[in-house]
This record gives structure tokens, sequence and C-alpha cells, in this order.
């Protein structure tokens, strides 16, 4: 058979039309789910739960009004009564026999996420560049072993981490605090952006510095104006990694926080309508979280390999 | 790297004037000694602080009898107590045999779906990288949110996915529920965990096969060995301590599982899917046994720990390559 004979370095047109096929077949199945969220938060309330569910429908805004406010019902003459909706969603709100009694907590929530995300994010991203550049080019003891003890803190199970965290931000009095969390969130981050970020020093070759170094540069000046501008795409890579985890993060956010520094994860699934999860709200939370997650996949995609291998395979 | 230094090296000591020059360096400014401490010490002071002190902390109290909901009893040291009870515990069993069934069977049906994947964008066809990308996107999400929101997929009446069932078997779509039945539940967390982790095997299993180089499958083909035989004696070996570097994370990764299943069954019906980091999260901060459930937290760290070893070991073969 000659279609046998080809190999995977020339493969034959038919195989490729079959590999391509079924690939963006399973590519189409996995978008699925997050193509039904999506449209699921511009559904109304009862086309959310209609059965069969519905795949047309007419888009409204209700979900996102949902997710920003807190409304109580009220009666028709009640609303009537009411001088005229200043804004479309108070109109779109008493459509519903509903009036807005005031902003929901998504807001805070949100603003808690990008403190803790950035602010864990600059921590770990700085604290890793320093240790990456001295395990890349200093000789230090027992390197190795430090270099394990390093990752191993980010694979340990993060319910028996927190049983320990728990009872020391009690004494600190970091429970519930966003500068609990920052540091609890570098500490995780900070193993991930020492491998990282010593796999993108370890290619800058060392001439540069070597030949600053002869030009006068302190080692500090030589890698401040020459390895940094060098390693400009591995930093940022590596935060943008950090970002995604303290992101997306949720045990020790439900474990350890429960009001003033809860961030998105656990609060998403507790946002509750009338009997039971307000879906279009929940749908509409989650789209607006999961967006900057598509874009940096998107942005991400050469790095990725290296993010998940700990900077370990490069392609 | 050092053969690439060398050279520099020899230049500088060949002139004269600057043989010393090595030594001017590094007093101007902090010595390299000095640097390489300076940077390294608050990522390890840190990592002190927030893991390896509460770790100690916890293995001090896993030998008491710490109740945080009843702090007015007196603190007894109860020695080994705890870790026997656990061991002779049966519902931990339980649960460690249920999070052995999880990690056992999500992880080959990740290599399966994952390998496979990789072997067939692995040629190359037109818009490979677009789709690729596409497929990849669950693995970057968060577990939590994905547990909430597969929990509305599966919801017996207004969900698409018993629909979707019932549209390809004709079983009626309210006549069964992935995250309430006994017999589904378990399967349920598989296939969402392999929804989401296929792809991490696949781009792993994508840098094997890309290792490869083309002349041993040009030279196979010299020799007239199938394809068959290409995938046997070239690619499946070849790209299995790939394959083991992706099946070791993916087993860590799921032994502790706990955000996903926790938001799409929370362990249930019963206790089908009561993985052992729920066990362990119910016995802390539901029970309040912290005690207890430091002594079972270190049984845990121990089995990672072990197994984050062999990783390591592993990646660092890989990345010789």
């Amino acid at each position: 058979m000659t279609i046998a004979a080809h190999s995977v370095v020339q493969a034959s047109p038919r195989t490729k039309v079959f590999a391509g096929a079924f690939v963006i077949l399973y590519a189409v199945i996995t978008i699925l789910p997050l193509l039904w969220i999506v449209a699921t938060a511009f559904k109304s309330q009862s086309d959310a739960i209609a059965y069969p569910p519905k795949v047309i429908f007419q888009p409204t805004l209700e979900g996102f009004v949902n997710l920003f406010t807190v409304r109580t019902r009220q009666t028709p003459d009640f609303i009537a009564k009411l001088p005229p909706p200043e804004t479309w969603y108070d109109k779109l709100v008493r459509e519903r026999d509903m009036v807005i009694a005031g902003p929901s907590k998504v807001v805070p929530r949100f603003t808690n996420s990008l403190i803790i995300g950035f602010g864990s994010t600059f921590l770990a991203v700085f604290l890793g560049t320093l240790a990456a550049y001295a395990f890349s080019r200093f000789r230090i003891p027992l390197a190795d072993d430090l270099l394990f003890f390093i990752l191993s803190t980010r694979m340990m199970p993060p319910v028996a981490v927190a049983i320990p965290i728990y009872l020391m931000y009690r004494h600190l009095n970091l429970t519930d605090t966003r500068l609990g969390m920052i540091l609890l969130y570098t500490a995780v981050n900070v193993s991930l952006a020492v491998w990282l970020l010593k796999g993108f020093i370890d290619e800058i070759p060392r001439e540069y510095e070597e030949a600053a170094l002869v030009d006068g540069y302190t080692r500090l000046q030589a890698l401040r104006k020459v390895v940094l501008p060098q390693a400009v795409t591995g930093i940022a890579a590596t935060a943008i990694f950090c970002l995604i985890f303290s992101w997306n993060e949720y045990a020790f956010a439900v474990l350890l926080t429960s009001g003033e520094a809860q961030t998105m994860p656990p609060f998403i699934p507790f946002i509750i309508g009338e009997g039971g999860q307000d879906w279009p709200a929940v749908a509409a939370a989650t789209t607006l979280f999961v967006i900057p997650i598509v874009l940096f996949t998107i942005l991400l995609r050469k790095h990725l390999l290296r993010g998940i291998t700990f900077g370990a395979m490069r392609k | 790297m050092t053969t690439i230094t060398q050279p520099d090296d020899a230049a500088i000591s060949r002139i004269p004037s600057q043989t010393d020059s090595r030594s001017v360096l590094r007093t101007r400014g902090l010595s390299d000694r000095t640097i390489a401490w300076l940077f390294v010490a608050p990522t390890i002071a840190l990592l002190l602080a927030i893991n390896i002190f509460p770790l100690i902390w916890m293995i001090r109290l896993s030998f008491t009898s710490l109740n945080l909901s009843m702090s007015y009893l007196p603190l007894r040291v109860v020695g080994l107590d705890n870790l026997s009870d656990i061991l002779t515990d049966e519902d931990v069993w339980l649960r460690l045999q249920t999070t052995a069934r999880f990690v056992i069977s999500s992880v080959t049906l990740q290599v399966i779906v994952g390998f496979g994947l990789a072997l067939l964008i692995n040629r190359q066809f037109r818009g490979h990288s677009f789709w690729t990308t596409i497929i990849l996107l669950p693995m970057m999400l968060s577990p939590a949110v994905v547990g909430n929101f597969w929990t509305l997929l599966f919801q017996p009446q207004i969900g698409p996915f018993n629909y979707m069932i019932s549209l390809f078997t004709g079983v009626p779509p309210s006549s069964f529920s992935m995250t309430g039945e006994v017999g589904l539940a378990p399967w349920t967390i598989v296939l969402v965990d392999t929804w989401m982790w296929a792809p991490y095997v696949m781009l792993i299993c994508l840098a094997g096969l890309r290792s490869i180089p083309d002349y041993i499958y040009e030279a196979a083909e010299v020799d007239r060995a199938s394809a068959w035989r290409q995938f046997w004696s070239i690619t499946l070996p070849m790209t299995v301590p790939f394959l083991m570097l992706a099946v070791l994370f993916r087993a860590i990764e799921n032994f502790k599982m706990f955000d996903m299943v926790n938001l799409l069954t929370s362990g249930g019906p019963g206790s089908t899917t009561e993985l052992v980091s729920i066990t362990l999260k119910r016995a802390a901060f539901e029970k309040w046994r912290t005690g207890y459930s430091s002594a079972l937290a270190i049984i845990l760290f121990v089995t990672v720990f072990g197994a984050a070893n062999i990783y390591v070991k592993l990646l660092n073969r890989v990345k010789q390559r």
C-alpha cells in the first residue's frame, strides 16, 4: 500500500484531511460548553431554564444587569407610581416587576481579584527574577536541592496547606485580608516564576553581560541594563502565568476568605436569584471572568508548553 | 554555555594589563557571592514563612487533639493516635480508593485522547495551529468556574448535555442525572476532568513528537518499515518519556483535586465522588478536627512530595534531550 508508506514526516493529503477533520470536530465539541455559557449570559431567566434547551433566543442584557445589581420585587401598582425609569437597566428591571435596590457585590469581588492577582504577580515576578538570575549565573551550593524545594512547594495539596495557614493567619490577623491572600499567592507563584525565568535567563548568552562587566558596569548595572531588557518577553510570559493562577485560584480563596478579600471564583457559584442559582447572571459573570483568560491564552500560545512544564520544555 | 564563555576568559587573560580584571570586577559593586545570596534569600525566606513554618506547626498539631470548634477543651497530646485513627478508618480508605479510581481513569482517558490528538495535529494540516489553540482553552480556565458551569450543562431537564445524549440515543433527557446518580457521578467528574486536561497531555506529547528527528523516519522508510511498525518502534518509544511526564503531573494534580469536583458534585451523591481532598476539607473546615486533619494532610503531603521528587528527576532528564 502506498499510503501506508507515507511517514509522519510527509503525511499524504488524504491523511491530512482525515486528521484535520477529526481535530476540528474535537475542537468544536470542546468549545461548545463555553459557547453555551456565553449564550446563557445573554438569555432571559425563562429562556435559560427552558425545556428543550433553547439555541435560538431573543438576546437580552438581563443577566448582566442582575449580576451588577440587587433588586427587590414590587407590585405593578407600586412600579406604576414611580417616576419614569432613568436608565435602560432601570427600565429592563421594571419590566420584570422589580426595582433596583443597589449595586451587588460583584464589583468589590472583581476588584479583589484584580488587586490580589496583580499584587501577587508583581511580587512573585520580582522575587522570581532575582532568584532565577542568581540560579542561572552564579554557583550556588545545593542549587538543585533548592530548586527542587522551591518547585515542590507548588505541588502541595492546597487544602492541606490551608490548614496551618488558616491557624497562622488567625494569629496574625491576616484571615480574609487582601494582604494575606497576596502573600499566599506570591508564595505559590514564586516557585513557577523562578523555574520559568531561570529557563528564559539561561537562554540569554553570558557574553553580553561579561562585555558589560569589562566595560566597567557592576553586576547590578549589567543585570538592569543588559539582562533585563533581553528577558522582557520571558518576564511578561511568566507574569501572565502567575496572573492566571491567582485569577483562577479557588481552594485557598474559599477556605481563607469570606467577604472582605473574597475573589471571583468562590463568589460566582453563589450568585443567587429567586429560587436557586440565577443562571443568566452566573453565566454573565463567568463570561466576563473568562474573557481575559482567553485573550491571555492566545497571547501566550508560544510559551504555553514552557509554562506547564515549569520551563523545562520549550518546543 | 561554558564553552562559549571560555574563549572570553582566555582573551582577557592574554592581555597583560587586564590579567587581574576579574578581581577588579568583583570589587566594583557587590561581590557575586553576596549578590547570589541577596537574590535567593527573599524567595527562600518567603517559602519558609508561608510553607515550611506552617508545615512544621502542622506536624506538631497532628500529635494533638486540637478541635477548633471546641477550643475551650484543654489541648491534649495524643501522640500517634490521629495517625492510627486515620489508617484504621474504613471511610478514609474508601475515599482513598475513590481518589485512586478517579486518578487512574481520568489520567488514562487523558492519555488516550491527548496522545491521539497530538498524533493527528502532528500531521500539520492547514489551520492546525488555530484549532490547537481552541482545544487548549479549557485547561487555562478556573477549575472552580468550570465545575460550576458544567452543573448547568448537566441539569437533567434544562441542560444541553442530557438533551444531546437523548438526541443521539433516544433516552429521555430527564431520565438520568449525570451529577446525581451513584452510577454516573464518578464518570462525570472523569469526563469533565478529561475535557479540561486532555489538551495538557496533547501539548506535551506534541513536543515529544516534534523532538523526533525526521531522519529516523527517513531511514525507516528506506528500510520499508510499515507505518504501523514505524509507530511502534519509533514514535511510541521516543514519546514515552514525555508521556510519563504528563502522566505523573496529571496524577499529582488529580490526587489533590478539590476545586472542580467540589463545585460539580461536592462529593455526592452520598460520597461516591468524595475525593480525599474533600474529606480533608470537611474534617478541617467543617468538623474543625484540626489535629486529626493535620495528620491526614501530612499523609497527603508525603505522597505528593514523593511523586514530585520523581517528577522533577524526569523533568530534568527530558530537558536534556
